[in-house]
């Protein structure tokens, strides 16, 4: 099994140098998204089998590369294994997607080659086991997607998120190297094994903490160290933005789960408190931001920070369980968090591909530009439906339970001794409260302006339906949506070993209950039956539907929109994107955006139309990225004068920097 | 035997909601006539409404789309699904394991979802607005009412709404302030889900003050029939979930025969009768706010939902 994953890896690794040649060929690029899905389906497979397997194996490999005293070890656990089910069932969905949307591609040379070898790495993250061949893989994986992130490099826009998403990786993966130097301290044992030998003192491993809470949490989009995200996910092509949104960031908080849960040990009590505290502000604070925007796949990045802050919440609580050795209530909240990931990868890749389909029918991404496209496009629409419902945390769907199981989690943290807990684990519900019924109002928002109304713009109406393959990998990802929302036990099932391994217990086994109902704790505390309620509402409205049409009326006729009887000629007067979010806007914003109105009123007799301005602000950029960033420029501009200095100063200061090292090394 | 029985107690329920829900509309816009000395139509107007608009075409505007009319059908289907798994007269449901408080919420939201999509469908700015207006309530009222439910979940210690009815009912509850936090919470959320005065004007069709209505405005016939009977059923749940949590009274037990049933029955009609004097006189002595008042309301619902959370993570007592 082992062999067959890394043998699998090593053909991704291969189709990489195959893409530059196949991208010249006419039919290049379906042949490399072929092999990609057979790959990523053969991976997901094994995977899956090793997750599934009773009895759990572990298995591990090394192979002469890398560090010559150390090897590359790889190693897959029921983690592991988990991690890379969702990495390949998203990359399989993203290249099944992709055989019909790369078609479109303009230029495949810059797309083909970096693909598979992006694949490969995340797998190679997830199956790492020593720190070297972990962080070789945590940075191929940045390089390679940033290569796909500016493949689009005409546009200025797509250029700067390049650069600003390298700055934030290097400075992601310098966490990570520091998080792991600290780690493996003076002894210099870099394999996962030795580390985990060691309990490292609680100084230190609070350092790792914090150092891996920056570098993953950076590259998972955590606030404030998102600001990368927003900007160069919806700049790469749509299927990379569905694995960069629905995998990418997975892989990132693996990272974390690895270095905190495992290798760490024993957490203390307050780390909870720090994992919280960022993480149910990135939750509400991401879904805030999502709703404010206009542009369909910037929408959809922003909502990813929110879904990585749910996850962190979950891994908080189950932090916090753990440190207290509740273990059977940390793992309710990890197996909450673990779903939450898988629920996640399959509902953004989903939105990601559906926002694909749009910009490929009409070129747009403004939600402004488009509408109406439920006619045009009425399967892409019943797919992003699911979606979207799913994202919203509403039953019978998938997002529902991964929070409905956070939420018993929060329900019970009142047994938790700590005082700090006591105080912020109502506000982090109340956040995620909040986050959840956002969440609603933005997806109503991307749907209801993209999809329904009247089409805003001639190229919206003249829309043309998705290929078959791109509604091929959307329809699988929205029946998975609807199965992990109506069959949820069987899922928290298999999770069991990964979260078993994590925090030494697991939920009590659900695919035995009646109806596969899922009871985290007891029935008499809280149970929840997805097929039941799914079944219900499916009866209710059909027998309603069907009563209706028998004993009332079942007649209908089409006529002019009604409007209150004021005729509405042109579309321009429907709701727009930013009319929808206004009344949103007003609440929140004024403190979150230090959003403004002004109204600019002509005087009475002149002839000027009247208007509205509104100023909205990214503070978090404007308070902290700006500021450091005209701190390095002042700082560069300073030190430049270094360049310009003659033969008799250049001496003078390398003699100088010799009496320094001296006396340092003297001392 | 217990299993038809229960069948049949669930049976009854489900069909009991339904008949009672546009009853109790009626009774309140009745009331409210008449504390402003007008006569008021008939108790069984509401009835007679729906029966009428069953029986009308459709009027579809030109360009609704198929997800317009399946609207209608989803948000009933929730309501009526959440409405049967209230406990009413007695907190022995069959199904009541199928989905607990926080599920019953996330059912009425996905109701919500669906009626705002509805909303932006055909393209006018008078749905858009509606819809516009609806989320930004929700967004405030659903997590005042989650951590209402939070807080009284964690005094029940359960979730499950049959259970929680049964503690409620036994002595072990006692005077609570969180309790007393939590239900003024549970009320201000209801009237502003319930599109009712101060937030919204369920009798007005003045189109910058309307909400729900302003969504609705491009249903007809049987669609807005459902519509109604929808809404109508919505007040009902409320008023259901606020005395089955917060008036055990009467209430039969599981298991118990059908003498007690009865007593919870007629209890129940007491109790929806209390809930739609005391909602009609507050409906009639308070003026509707500005809409950017909304949050503000909203915003104390969701500050006392809190503090009852709060009350109940620092003390198990309070």
């Amino acid at each position: 099994m082992m062999q067959a994953a890394l043998w699998s890896v090593a053909v991704l690794l291969a189709l990489a140098p195959a893409g530059i040649a196949l991208s010249m060929k006419k039919q290049g690029s379906a042949t490399l998204y072929v092999g990609c899905l057979v790959v990523t389906s053969a991976l997901a497979a094994i995977a899956l089998l090793n997750l599934l397997d009773p009895a759990h194996p572990v298995l591990s490999a090394t192979l002469p590369i890398g560090l010559p005293w150390l090897g590359a070890h790889f190693r897959i656990d029921p983690l592991a294994a988990f991690f890379l089910v969702v990495v390949n069932v998203g990359g399989a969905a993203a290249s099944l997607f992709a055989l019909g949307y790369g078609r479109h591609e303009d230029s495949p040379g810059r797309v083909l080659p970096f693909y598979p070898a992006y694949l490969a790495a995340m797998n190679l993250v997830v199956l790492a086991d020593d720190a070297f061949s972990f962080l070789v893989a945590w940075e191929f994986m940045s390089l390679t997607s940033w290569a796909l992130v500016v493949s689009h490099h005409r546009e200025a826009e797509n250029v700067r998120a390049g650069y600003i998403y390298l700055l934030m990786a290097g400075f992601g993966t310098l966490a990570l190297l520091l998080a792991f130097g600290v780690l493996a301290g003076g002894s210099g044992h870099y394999d996962f094994a030795a580390i985990r030998a060691v309990h490292p003192a609680a100084s230190v491993a609070s350092a790792v903490l914090l150092l891996a809470l920056v570098g993953a949490g950076s590259k998972a989009g955590l606030v404030p160290l998102h600001a990368w995200l927003p900007l160069a996910h919806p700049a790469a092509p749509s299927h990379v933005s569905g694995l960069m949104s629905g995998v990418m960031t997975k892989v990132a908080i693996y990272g974390f789960v690895r270095i905190v849960f495992d290798l760490l040990g024993t957490p203390e009590w307050w780390w909870s408190m720090v994992v919280l505290g960022v993480g149910a502000p990135s939750a509400a604070l991401g879904v805030l931001y999502a709703l404010m925007q206009r542009d369909v796949k910037r929408v959809l990045a922003y909502s990813t920070i929110e879904n990585v802050g749910i996850v962190f919440v979950g891994l908080g609580l189950a932090l916090a369980f753990k440190a207290q050795a509740m273990n059977l209530i940390a793992a309710l909240a990890f197996t909450a968090a673990l779903l939450h990931i898988f629920n996640h990868m399959a509902f953004k890749s989903l939105l990601f591909f559906g926002a694909g389909s749009v910009l490929n029918a009409t070129g747009e991404r403004d939600l402004e530009k488009l509408g109406g496209l439920i006619h045009r496009m009425p399967q892409t629409a019943f797919a992003i439906l699911v979606g979207c419902v799913a994202i919203s945390a509403l039953p019978p769907f998938n997002g529902f339970v991964s929070e409905w199981l956070t939420f018993q989690a929060i329900l019970l943290s009142p047994q938790l001794p700590p005082w700090g807990l006591k105080l912020i684990v109502p506000a982090v519900g109340a956040l995620l409260a909040l986050a959840a019924a956002l969440a609603a109002a933005c997806f109503v928002k991307l749907f209801g302006v993209s999809f329904l109304g009247r089409a805003r713009t001639p190229i919206a109406a003249g829309a043309q339906e998705a290929d078959r393959y791109s509604l091929a990998a959307m329809f699988a990802l929205a029946a998975l949506c609807l199965i992990a929302g109506i069959f949820p036990g069987l899922f928290i099932d298999a999770l069991a070993p990964a979260v078993a391994t994590m925090v030494g217990n697991s939920m009590p086994h659900q695919a035995s209950l009646e109806w596969l109902t899922i009871v985290p704790i007891a029935e008499s505390r809280s149970s929840y039956n997805g097929l039941l309620v799914f079944t219900f509402v499916l009866l209710s409205g059909s027998i309603a539907a069907l009563a209706i049409h028998r004993l009332a009326s079942d007649r209908l006729r089409r006529a002019p929109i009604w409007n209150c009887g004021a005729p509405s000629p042109s579309p321009v007067i429907q709701y727009s994107a930013d009319s929808f979010s206004q009344p949103i806007r007003r609440v929140f914003g004024t403190v979150t955006f230090a959003a403004r109105e002004i109204g600019e009123m002509p005087p009475p007799g002149s002839a000027k139309p009247a208007r509205l301005v509104v100023e909205t602000h990214d503070l978090i950029w404007e308070r902290l990225y700006a500021p450091i960033g005209w701190i390095i420029a002042f700082a560069t501009e300073r030190i430049n004068v270094l360049q310009f200095l003659t033969i008799r100063r250049y001496l003078t200061l390398v003699f100088m920097a010799l009496v320094l090292l001296l006396l340092v090394l003297a001392i | 035997m217990t299993l038809v029985r229960d069948l049949i107690s669930q049976g009854v329920q489900m069909l009991l909601v339904l008949a009672l829900a546009p009853l109790l509309t009626g009774f309140i816009r009745k009331l409210k006539a008449q504390l402003l000395r007008r006569r008021g139509p008939s108790l069984l107007q509401p009835y007679r409404d729906l029966n009428r608009l069953m029986r009308k075409d459709v009027v579809l505007a030109e360009n609704a789309s198929w997800l317009f009319r399946v609207i209608p059908y989803i948000t009933f289907a929730g309501t009526w699904v959440a409405a049967s798994l209230v406990p009413t007269f007695g907190s022995g449901l069959l199904f009541s394991w199928s989905a607990d408080l926080i599920a019953i919420i996330a059912l009425l939201g996905s109701a919500r979802f669906f009626l705002a999509l509805a909303g932006m469908d055909v393209g006018t700015a008078f749905g858009g607005i509606g819809s516009s207006r609806e989320v930004m309530i929700a967004s405030l009222a659903e997590p005042a009412i989650l951590i209402t439910v939070f807080a009284i979940a964690m005094i029940a210690g359960s979730t499950q709404l049959s259970t929680i009815a049964e503690f409620m009912g036994s002595s072990a509850v006692g005077l609570r302030v969180s309790l007393g936090l939590a239900l003024i919470a549970l009320i201000i959320v209801a009237v502003a889900e319930n599109s009712r005065i101060p937030v919204d004007n369920p009798a007005t069709h003045l189109e910058l003050t309307m909400v729900h209505e302003a969504m609705v405005l491009e249903y007809s016939g049987r669609h807005l029939a459902l519509i109604d009977l929808t809404s109508e059923l919505k007040l009902l749940v409320y008023v259901s979930l606020i005395a089955c949590m917060f008036m055990p009274w009467g209430a039969a037990g599981p298991g118990t025969g059908v003498l007690a049933h009865a007593v919870g029955a007629a209890a129940y009609i007491g109790k929806l009768a209390t809930c739609g004097v005391l909602l009609a006189v507050f409906e009639t002595s308070i003026a509707k706010m500005r809409v950017f008042r909304i949050p503000e309301f909203l915003g104390a619902a969701l500050m006392l939902a809190l503090l009852a959370t709060l009350l109940r993570f620092v003390s198990g007592s309070l």
